[in-house]
């Protein structure tokens, strides 16, 4: 399943959900923030959320500004 | 620490902080460089940056807020970066789910990539949403006495215009308006941005300023940890003598020693 992550095309693979595919990127258990279609998908829900072809997806962390 | 100092503490949207430097994460040579000046700085607030994650890069690369602990400091996401309102906001709200519910930012939005000089109209579209939203919104901002009121108006928790230009290091080039805005504040008023060394920090306290936010003077002094610990003296000394109220000027020397007694 193609969809977008942070601006670029993304192969989910089988992925059909939020979490599934925050384990394919290697991000489980890390400081993250999602965004799915311009709106922020709680932590708790990453796994009850599911992903659809075409989706637009953004994960953030914190880095160091001023 | 004298008691005056112990019992000034600054106060942002209800919670109390001893130190008055607020200091930023950026330009570091490193994660460890970043945790030791910061250390050494004293600071309580530190703000961090929101950005995406490198995807396929380094996964196990060290995250800043394992350095930065959000159980030792209060974190404060700025939106630095945007550009537009809508953009700030959506960063603001990223931020919020990125540590777990905490609502305090630090407001930026940019004008232009030469001067990083605030968009008024932005910020101020931005300031009401993020407000309406339960944000406690501190807004960088110009030194427009009239905008900063309105910033305070709105709702801002604190507001924090510019000394200088972001990362210009030019000291406050006109402490005027920073007298102007304080003179009128009921929030703090934290100088945000272009201060160099030093002796730029101890000018803002010595005026009266609530605190100081600063990241470049810091990271990009040849020996950061070393200047982190002169800007932690710089702010305490600072504020001490404003607290301790300056002599007045005069034109004319005035003897330290007494005058009778003098031999010849």
């Amino acid at each position: 399943m193609q969809i977008q992550v942070n601006g670029e095309p993304f192969d989910a693979g089988k992925c059909t959900t939020l979490a599934e595919l925050v384990n394919r990127l290697g991000l489980a258990g890390k400081r993250i923030a999602i965004e799915l279609n311009m709106e922020i998908v709680p932590r708790s829900e990453h796994d009850k959320t599911e992903l659809k072809a075409g989706d637009r997806v953004e994960v953030v962390h914190a880095i160091g500004g001023g | 620490m004298s008691e005056q100092q112990l019992n000034d503490p600054l106060v942002i949207a209800g919670k109390s902080y001893q130190s008055r430097l607020l200091v930023g994460t950026g330009k570091y040579k490193d994660l460890q460089e970043t945790g030791e000046a910061i250390a050494a700085s004293g600071a309580e607030i530190v703000t961090v940056a929101v950005r995406r994650t490198n995807i396929g890069q380094n996964p196990d690369e060290p995250n800043l807020l394992d350095v930065i602990s959000p159980d030792k400091y209060t974190i404060l996401p700025n939106t630095a970066g945007c550009y537009t309102a809508q953009d700030a906001v959506r960063t603001c709200r990223l931020a919020r789910e990125l540590l777990d519910g905490h609502d305090l930012v630090k407001l930026e939005v940019l004008g232009d990539q030469k001067t990083l000089y605030p968009n008024i109209v932005e910020t101020l579209s931005a300031a009401e949403t993020l407000i309406k939203d339960g944000f406690k919104v501190m807004v960088y901002t110009n030194d427009d006495p009239i905008v900063a009121k309105q910033l305070e108006e709105m709702g801002c928790v604190a507001v924090m215009p510019l000394g200088s230009l972001i990362g210009s290091g030019l000291g406050i080039l006109n402490p005027h308006n920073i007298r102007l805005i304080m003179e009128e504040a009921q929030v703090p008023i934290i100088v945000d941005a272009g201060v160099g060394t030093a002796s730029d920090a101890a000018v803002a306290m010595e005026m009266g300023c609530a605190g100081v936010l600063m990241n470049t003077a810091i990271a990009a002094a040849n020996k950061p940890v070393l200047m982190a610990s002169a800007m932690r003296k710089a702010i305490e000394a600072g504020r001490e003598a404003f607290l301790a109220g300056r002599m007045p000027r005069k034109a004319y020397a005035s003897a330290s020693s007494p005058l009778a007694g003098v031999i010849g």
